[in-house]
């Protein structure tokens, strides 16, 4: 028992020792200097007022929370996806389908809750069929979820028989409405419903073996077969995760507005996704990851839109932004230039070493 | 979608006969069959397949895509990919109609447009083989960073201005002169200029010492770095002519279309993977060839004429596509796996 409470202990430190990892403290570093840019460009960029028409608070922190959601959502699931060393490039397209099966559901006279949850459903089912191709025929996740990416937008577009499905404005669609732009005791409901989703999440993989399994397939699937873990169930999982979290992300970007556009709803999200994964520090080779770093990774995503809006760069901009951040991240986690500065010591080494053997 | 499995039967079963045929072959053999079948059905049904005007404007119209094609063959033979070359077109494409709307000769603007294509190679050769990052993520963001810069560079509509020296590119050149229009045999400098891309992709690939060591690369980049090959120096060769030709390719469609937009090229890297993939080259890397690739373009171009003379939906076409790539992908993996257990 002492033994065990000792590894628990252990375990415990580990965790105090990743809260405190470089990402976090740079995310939260970015984040308040983020912050401080628009409160230069817009003074008024902190105020939080009460909105009495709405019953929450209003701001533009508010509305950049309001965003966040949905980054947090596909953030999650694209974690869970990364940390097996594969990728889902179809969150967008399944964000797209499951917003156009709600809308074309409402607009057919179906319930709301009905809508819901065939919305989910569909996200779900896409994201089996990504799970299948993958862990039971072994295809490539990055070319499965490209091709599903391509058919999702079609499959999107033939929902909608290629219109921009429009429910606003359709009665008794309240609930949905309230799941995007509602507030509980003030603060936007979506957001709280993400955090929710994340905690489940979070705690489902690290409160049981799951996180570990996922974390041993990333590093090398045929060993964690070996050692008894089920590597086929594990990626199967992780890609119906990410589809089912990419629905819910669909019905808020969709739900805000109350229409879906076939073309533009979900597009480049996952670009942000996967932005939002490295920002948190999880590595795209798989095998380790961060929930919490992620959820970080989605909200400073959220914030540097907010951020290129407040400043007035052109949103057509916000690709060349993104890129620029990818870029700059990803050869900061290079070995290359974490390996830069002990090269140098060892090649001054190396120079020291022949000089006294010349001498 | 029954054609591929059926043509998949076919292919096998004349493997069978002929055993000196690779096995590794036969989703190339299906596309071959596959774009045989799709013009005589084209032509039983609507009668307008295996006119030479269809070919005529089917290789016309996308004189681009066969550059494309070529240009993707090579990051996918070495199983990796390069996505950023619809973004690239559309970068290339707005800034060389914007420099000719400015009145700078088109030769300059040419050459500036492949500058720009190269550039945007050099930095993906980069991060790929410097920074160690996956290629995929590597082109996803050089495609974002292009595809915004030419956002910001403009989100109209440009037209190139008349008597602009682009034309010499779209002018098109009647070989036979039918009385019919759908009977003229006629091709453009485009088809030319992709001719010569496909010419210079096939002596690269099956004639050089850099095309066997892409190949190596495919096969196992461990293997082909202890065998003394230059890995790091081929790839950065591979993201380097692949974005240079997608601004060749970009110079064709522009000079063809007469026009530019920063939406311009979106998806195309779907559509040149997908050549790729239903041409017989293997995603994992190591095996394909440069024409399977052409073979591939021309099946991709010609589901769009055939679905909606068949009365199908636009929106459907990505659908097809897509579940066309998944059954060349899933027939790849089989024969490579039934060759790995033989």
């Amino acid at each position: 028992m002492a033994q065990e409470k000792s590894v628990n202990n252990d375990d415990k430190t580990s965790v105090v020792k990743k809260l405190m990892s470089s990402n976090l403290t740079w995310s939260v570093v970015a984040f308040i200097v983020l912050i401080i840019i628009c409160t230069i460009f817009d003074h008024g960029f902190l105020s939080l007022k009460w909105n009495t028409n709405t019953g929450g608070l209003a701001g533009p922190l508010i509305t950049m929370i309001q965003e966040s959601a949905r980054y947090l959502m596909i953030a999650a699931g694209m974690t869970l996806v990364i940390s097996t060393a594969g990728i889902d490039l179809s969150v967008g397209s399944t964000m797209a389908v499951a917003g156009a099966v709600a809308m074309q559901m409402l607009i057919g006279g179906a319930n709301v809750w009905v809508a819901i949850l065939c919305a989910l459903l569909v996200g779900l089912l896409i994201g089996c069929i990504n799970g299948a191709l993958i862990s039971i025929l072994g295809l490539q996740p990055f070319i499965t979820t490209l091709i599903m990416m391509l058919a999702g937008r079609g499959l999107a577009k033939v929902i909608t028989s290629g219109q921009n499905a429009d429910a606003s404005s359709i009665p008794g669609i309240a609930p949905l409405r309230w799941i995007a732009n509602g507030f509980i005791f003030g603060i936007p409901a979506n957001f709280i419903i993400a955090v929710i989703i994340v905690l489940i999440v979070g705690l489902l993989a690290r409160k049981t073996a799951m996180g570990m399994m996922i974390e041993s397939v990333g590093i090398n699937p045929e060993a964690s077969r070996m050692t008894g873990i089920k590597p086929r169930k594990i990626l199967f999982m992780v890609y119906a995760i990410s589809g089912l979290l990419a629905a819910v992300a669909g019905l808020f970007a969709t739900a805000s507005v109350m229409r879906v556009d076939v073309v533009k709803t979900g597009q480049d999200l996952e670009m942000y996704a996967i932005l939002a994964v490295v920002i948190g520090g999880t590595s795209l080779l798989g095998g380790k990851f961060s929930l919490l770093g992620s959820a970080f990774g989605a909200i400073i995503i959220a914030m540097i839109r907010k951020t290129i809006i407040t400043l007035g760069i052109d949103a057509a901009a916000t690709p060349a932004f993104f890129a620029v951040v990818v870029i700059l991240v990803c050869v900061m986690q290079a070995p290359k230039v974490h390996n830069l500065s002990a090269e140098i010591k060892r090649k001054r080494a190396l120079k020291a070493q022949s000089k006294e053997v010349a001498a | 979608m029954s054609n591929a499995t059926a043509n998949a039967v076919a292919g096998k079963k004349s493997v069978k006969k002929s055993r000196h045929l690779d096995p590794q072959m036969i989703p190339t053999i299906a596309a071959v069959v596959i774009f045989i079948l799709m013009l005589i059905m084209g032509q039983v049904l609507f009668g307008t397949y295996i006119r030479l005007g269809f070919i005529s404007s089917l290789f016309i119209d996308h004189s681009y895509l066969i550059i494309l094609a070529v240009a993707m063959t090579l990051p996918v033979l070495t199983g990796g990919i390069d996505l950023s070359v619809g973004a690239i077109v559309s970068i290339t494409s707005v800034v060389g109609v914007k420099m000719t709307i400015a009145g700078v000769p088109a030769p300059l603007a040419m050459v500036v447009m492949i500058v720009i294509g190269m550039a945007f190679g050099l930095l993906a050769g980069t991060l790929i083989e410097e920074f160690n990052m996956q290629p995929f993520i590597a082109t996803l963001s050089t495609m974002f960073l292009a595809r915004g810069i030419s956002s910001i560079i403009s989100t109209d509509s440009l037209t190139l201005p008349a008597n602009n020296n682009f034309d010499w590119i779209s002018n098109p050149i009647k070989i036979i002169d039918n009385p019919k229009i759908a009977n003229d045999l006629t091709f453009n400098m485009g088809v030319v200029i992709a001719a010569v891309v496909v010419v210079f992709g096939y002596i690269l690939l099956h004639k050089t010492r850099t095309g066997r060591t892409i190949y190596a690369i495919g096969g196992s980049r461990p293997s082909a770095e202890l065998m003394g090959l230059p890995v790091k120096r081929t790839q950065f060769i591979i993201y380097f002519t692949s974005a240079t030709l997608a601004s060749i390719a970009s110079i064709v469609y522009t000079a063809n279309i007469g026009s530019a937009k920063n939406t311009t090229g979106v998806g195309w890297e779907l559509d040149a993977v997908a050549s790729v993939v239903i041409g017989g080259t293997i995603v994992t890397g190591g095996f394909g060839y440069v024409l399977g690739s052409v073979i591939g373009a021309l099946v991709r171009s010609t589901i769009d004429p055939l679905t909606s003379d068949f009365g199908v939906p636009a929106e459907w076409t990505t659908i097809v596509v897509g579940l066309m790539i998944l059954v060349f992908v899933v027939l790849q993996h089989v024969v490579t796996a039934f060759n790995k257990k033989e």
